[in-house]
């Protein structure tokens, strides 16, 4: 397993130094899927030039990362590939860690009795699960949306790591400062951790007076680390302009710049009267699904969490390709459930179609001023319908698995003739 | 007994009168009016005409000013209603090209420029500025409303007061413009209306718009300021000037002929002085016409005076039209300037300082500002200072701001960077740069355009956005001494910029403004856009909603339509179903 993974990491730092060397990475560093005004590497170096002009960042509108980015840029900047390089093998050694871990708690090795007997073959062999980390670092590591979100240095990159790091710590079971430092450096998982938490491997009775010390404890422990972070980030400039400069961003969405999201047209396009209540419907879509998620898959935690990141990635204001790939690195953990996906080849083509229209339509309307907005508009749709159906895909073909688990794979109907499976 | 009854009547007239004249505050006022005419290199006519009113009167004081005579009630109304202590406001038709005819008596950018120092009385600057912008935008019957806080900065060293006074605390200045503001006779109409004579009398009579109107560059201004009365400065009064300045084209106006006349250039002939008026004079320049060898002039006039303007000592011949001679039998006068020959003409002074202004790059999306800034002296460097305002759409990266001189990296000595905020105020970046001897300096920077809400494009979103013109603001180097005594009688074109000492005199220049192209939504799609976007929204809504609330059930098929149907028929029957 080491020689694999080792010959792997080579590759990888290969592709990006070769990309960071040569005259693509200015090329790349512009690009608006890739880049959006909240992870910029342009904006970061403009908001420590302001730094050093005596101006604070977040008096003009340039610069919208949290004060934690200055401190550490401030420091790194002239290691920038560097320390985006380094994020990266984190991202993925993180990654790597995180099924290995999640399969030595599968409990369905131990429990194969308890199934019937012609489910044997929905469940994994350990032969399987052992190729799977390295699967996993393989697609993120190759996986071209992080090459090109590497090389553009945006902190995106960043944003990766911490939430993968969340990631591993809550698969171990303790995870409290990582829920915080996510949230500071990233607005929307905030949706996710309090549920994911103490849901997670800790049986829910709201009856037993032990559940609710761990959550008093738990809360108050979240709310203390988020108190020491947003004071950190307080003292750096003494003002608390960071906060509408940084969330209030997020959520008013006033650049309208374009990017693979849903907010930018239709807030370009928006009539001024319903514009507030048009955003406030947008913003709570992306924490919306939180709840019923928890609820139905309170019992597969993992599956949770890519649920939750795709949903996050696909309806935040500000998406760009590095959030996509996050997701995508998940792919290979449920590869057992390529039997149930209904629409891999639609949703296959579409993507791949749609990752080469957008620079030639961002093209046409902007340099050659042959299209207009719409081209690129609606490729933004048809990107967000696949990644919709891929995300929607894989939570029916979890849910038929489960299914088959308890009912048995070949299902009869009661005169004995081929049964048919649906929804209802 | 009659007399002593008369001369006390007289005594107590005299006395109820100066009570009166006392009570109201009614100083001294003094109307000046003058011509310059300045034959430029290219063929065309520089014509600038001043118009001073200096009243010695108290706005600030306690009581109101009631009795106007020569100040214009509505701009003595604003003075003391706004606690203004300077106004300039000039509208411009128009770019004022520096290198083919020198240096402007007074610069002007294209468009409408409004610079306002207030009184440090004023608690709420902001919404003075705001009532006065629209007061203002009334008088002159120009839409000056469009000042609003994304067009207004206050700079930090440019634009001192030029009148007296020693408050510099820079809240107290706002400086707008509008490059896009079109100057029509609307706009002259309500400008001419301010004189003490109107249109009727004076120099104004040649202000007809048919012609004005007609040539390269016209510009219309208004300046007050505190001014001392004497030497010793005890004591100040509010000085008014208005000054025009139109240039005629020889192509378009003086249809290829190099000769020029009063009637030819404004379709007027002058027949009498302003009655109001202390002193009403053209001056002609005929410095590079000593002997009468490249023009003549006519009627002769034996008047000379010489004037130190612009670092330049220039001769000029004047008509005093308070003389009744000046007129001549016909009673009126129209002078002629009628070249002679269109060889051996001399060399213009080449001017000193020259800026120019162009946008680098290609698309919508990002692009580069480029700011060059001419240093025509042979031998001495001189520090200018520069004031850009840029609209907040087009988003500055001021880590990409670089100055060259000469190929080599030329660090400003001061930087004053105000970053803009969306849809609030402006970017504002000033600097002061020294400018190598005989070079040229290059400021750039980059910039990002962004896309804006479809309501917020002007009906024509493909004409572009122009951003104001940079102001570029030095003490230039004088070769001839300048005069620096400001109580001795000059043109009023000499005495605009006071110079406080002789070797250097100030000039202020305007770039050009830029027009820079966003890339725009599309109009017609508010609905459409709604319409789909939601749809997505509802795809993503609508799939996971019935991934979590239904469940797996195995599928009882149904039967077709006939089975169905006669199904239905069976069960109305009350027998058992197929």
């Amino acid at each position: 397993m080491a020689a694999p993974l080792t010959l792997l990491l080579v590759v990888a730092v290969t592709i990006r130094a070769a990309l960071f060397r040569s005259s693509l990475a200015d090329l790349i560093a512009e690009r608006v899927e890739v880049v959006s005004p909240l992870n910029a590497w342009k904006r970061v170096v403009e908001g420590l030039a302001l730094l050093d002009l005596g101006i604070s960042p977040y008096s003009g509108d340039v610069f919208h990362e949290t004060p934690l980015i200055i401190y550490l840029f401030h420091f790194l900047v002239d290691y920038a590939e560097i320390t985006f390089m380094v994020s990266r093998k984190f991202v993925s050694s993180v990654l790597l860690e995180s099924p290995r871990l999640c399969f030595r708690k599968q409990k369905y090795a131990l429990e194969a009795d308890r199934y019937p007997l012609d489910c044997l073959e929905l469940i994994r062999s350990p032969k399987e699960m052992y190729y799977i980390p390295l699967k996993v670092a393989m697609f993120y590591l190759l996986n071209p949306f992080t090459i090109l979100s590497c090389v553009a240095k945006s902190t995106c990159g960043l944003n990766n790591a911490v939430i993968a790091l969340f990631i591993l710590c809550t698969i171990k079971g303790s995870a409290l400062l990582t829920h915080t430092l996510s949230l500071c450096l990233h607005h929307y998982p905030a949706s996710f951790l309090f549920f994911l938490s103490f849901r997670l491997y800790i049986p829910v009775n709201i009856r037993r007076p032990s559940f609710w010390w761990y959550t008093l404890q738990y809360a108050f422990m979240y709310l203390g680390s988020l108190f020491v972070i947003i004071c950190l980030s307080f003292f750096l400039l003494g003002t608390w302009d960071f906060l509408p400069s940084v969330y209030g961003f997020i959520l008013s969405v006033p650049d309208l710049t374009p990017n693979i999201g849903l907010f930018w047209y239709f807030f370009a396009e928006m009539f001024e009267h319903f514009r507030l209540f048009f955003l406030c419907v947008f913003q709570i879509n992306v924490f919306f699904y939180t709840i019923p998620l928890s609820i139905k898959l309170k019992e597969h935690p993992v599956f949770l969490i890519f649920m939750q990141l795709a949903v996050i990635s696909i309806f935040k204001s500000y998406p760009t390709v590095g959030d996509i790939a996050l997701y995508l690195a998940f792919l290979p953990v449920w590869s057992h459930l390529y039997r149930f996906l209904r629409n891999v080849f639609l949703v296959s083509c579409v993507l791949l179609a749609c990752s080469a229209l957008f620079p030639v339509l961002w093209h046409l309307w902007i340099y050659a001023g042959s299209a207009n907005s719409n081209f690129y508009y609606a490729i933004t749709l048809l990107f967000n319908v696949a990644q919709i159906l891929l995300v929607s895909d894989y939570f029916y073909a979890y849910l038929r698995r489960e299914y088959h688990l308890t009912h048995g794979l070949y299902l009869k109907r009661k005169d004995g003739s081929e049964a048919t499976l649906v929804l209802k | 007994v009659c007399v002593c009854v008369c001369v006390c009547v007289c005594v107590c007239v005299c006395v109820c009168v100066w009570a009166v004249c006392a009570m109201c505050g009614c100083g001294r006022d003094d109307f000046q009016e003058e011509l310059v005419i300045r034959p430029l290199h290219s063929g065309d006519i520089y014509a600038s005409f001043q118009f001073r009113t200096v009243w010695d009167t108290d706005f600030m004081g306690g009581k109101k000013v009631s009795h106007y005579r020569l100040f214009p009630k509505s701009l003595g109304q604003v003075i003391s209603k706004f606690s203004v202590r300077e106004l300039h406001i000039s509208f411009t038709q128009g770019y004022w090209r520096t290198m083919q005819w020198g240096q402007p008596f007074l610069p002007s950018p294209p468009g409408a420029e409004l610079w306002v120092w207030f009184q440090d009385t004023v608690t709420d600057v902001d919404g003075t500025w705001k009532e006065l912008t629209n007061v203002l935008s009334g008088i002159f019957c120009a839409s000056l409303n469009f000042i609003d806080s994304t067009n207004t900065v206050q700079p930090s060293a440019s634009f001192k007061p030029l009148g007296i006074g020693n408050v510099t605390d820079h809240r107290f200045l706002r400086y707008a413009t509008l490059p896009r503001e079109i100057v029509c006779t609307e706009n002259l109409t309500p400008w001419k209306k301010l004189l003490p004579c109107g249109s009727k009398a004076g120099l104004a009579v040649l202000m007809k718009s048919e012609k004005l109107f007609h040539s390269s560059f016209h510009s219309q201004a208004v300046h007050i300021r505190p001014v001392c009365q004497d030497w010793q400065c005890k004591s100040t009064s509010w000085e008014l000037r208005q000054t025009l300045n139109v240039v005629f084209d020889l192509h378009s106006s003086g249809q290829g002929k190099r000769e020029w006349s009063l009637f030819k250039m404004f379709s007027r002939t002058l027949t009498e002085a302003c009655p109001l008026a202390s002193s009403s004079k053209i001056y002609i320049d005929v410095t590079d016409n000593p002997q009468g060898e490249q023009f003549e002039l006519s009627p002769a006039t034996p008047l000379l005076s010489q004037a130190v303007v612009l670092g330049d000592r220039r001769t000029y011949s004047v008509y005093d039209l308070t003389q009744q001679a000046t007129f001549g039998s016909m009673r009126s006068l129209n002078m002629l300037l009628r070249w002679k020959s269109s060889d051996g003409e001399c060399d213009m002074m080449r001017p000193l300082l020259h800026g120019e202004r162009y946008v680098a790059g290609y698309g919508l999306q990002t692009g580069e500002i480029h700011t060059l800034m001419y240093n025509h002296h042979p031998y001495r460097a001189f520090p200018v200072l520069l004031l850009d305002t840029v609209p907040w759409y087009l988003r500055l990266y001021i880590h990409t701001l670089t100055v060259t001189s000469k190929g080599k990296d030329n660090k400003p000595s001061y930087i004053h960077y105000q970053p803009s905020k969306d849809r609030v105020r402006p970017h504002l970046l000033e600097m002061l740069v020294q400018l190598p001897p005989n070079s040229v300096t290059e400021v750039t920077v980059q910039f990002e355009r962004a896309l804006l809400k479809w309501t917020e494009y002007t009906p024509d979103p493909n004409h572009g956005f122009y951003v104001g013109s940079s102001v570029v603001s030095a003490l230039v180097p004088s070769v001839v001494a300048m005069d620096t005594n400001s109580t001795q009688e000059r043109p009023l074109f000499s005495s605009f910029f006071p110079s406080k000492e002789e070797s250097s005199y100030f000039v202020r220049i305007y770039t050009e403004p830029l027009l820079v192209n966003l890339p725009t939504p599309d109009f017609s799609m508010p609905y459409n856009v709604i319409c789909l976007t939601c749809t997505v929204v509802a795809v993503g809504y609508g799939s996971l909603y019935n991934l979590l609330t239904r469940t797996f059930q195995v599928e009882e098929p149904s039967p077709g339509l006939a089975k169905r149907l006669a199904n239905i028929i069976r069960k109305m029957r009350g027998v058992p179903p197929l």
